[in-house]
């Protein structure tokens, strides 16, 4: 039983990816959409919140949010992969349920 | 009607800046009206639909907080609460209303619906829904 987390909110706006980091289990994917792909970036006072879960969780970035908000994918923290939408589809299919930080 | 599946519904708003718990409330008890296995959690802000003593007279708008007390006659009486998100803003149980059912399988007592839980907890509770609902 897993789940795919998406957080589509900045973390410096809003606690979301630090919730959801917070009360996802073990074995968890956590997709940055929207926003939240803000979170995915490395040297920022929030970047600490991802890497400090990534040896419990996966986490993914969606590339057309990060493109749209001229973020580089040499600006992402490692290990943080980046997936087009058929990835995003293919994340919900491999994950039992989606659970949404709005 | 197939098997009864378990429905999470995940409230993490204040309840009067945003529509998000309203229509919680409202989903939840439609839920119930489908005899689905309805549970709710409060975590972050979401803890604050539940503090006693709301009065929105002055606002002009619709004070639900009553509805909560009702959900137990729907058969609704799993509620968890996230204790990190209480002890981060300073509230215990005790700054929250009451909710109770009567239990048919024991007379008719009345039983608390509310259980604090552990952040690890409630993570556990997410992974052993079927549905999450998120507000």
């Amino acid at each position: 039983m897993s789940i795919l987390h998406t957080v589509n909110k900045s973390p410096f706006d809003r606690n979301s990816l630090e919730s959801c980091v917070r009360l996802a289990a073990k074995g968890g994917a956590v997709l940055m959409i929207e926003d939240g792909v803000y979170g995915a970036m490395k040297g920022t006072s929030k970047s600490e919140v991802v890497s400090n879960a990534m040896n419990d969780l996966t986490f993914y970035v969606l590339g057309p949010d990060l493109k749209a908000r001229g973020v580089d994918e040499s600006k992402l923290i490692d290990g943080i992969k980046v997936v087009d939408y058929n990835g995003f589809v293919n994340l919900t299919v491999e994950n039992d349920k989606v659970q949404s930080w709005l | 009607m197939s098997e009864t599946k378990q429905f999470m519904y995940v409230n993490r708003k204040a309840p009067y800046g945003t529509i998000y718990a309203w229509e919680s409330l409202e989903v939840v008890l439609i839920g119930a009206a489908f005899e689905q296995d309805v549970r709710l959690a409060f975590v972050d802000d979401g803890v604050y639909q539940l503090c006693k003593g709301q009065d929105t007279t002055g606002l002009g708008i619709k004070n639900f907080s009553a509805t909560y007390k009702a959900l137990g006659d729907y058969d609704v009486n799993k509620i968890y609460i996230e204790k990190e998100s209480l002890d981060a803003r300073g509230l215990t149980l005790d700054d929250l209303m009451p909710l109770v059912y009567e239990d048919e399988n024991d007379d008719w007592a009345e039983k608390d619906s509310i259980k604090v839980v552990s952040s690890q907890e409630m993570a556990e509770l997410f992974e052993q829904s079927d549905v999450l609902f998120n507000f």
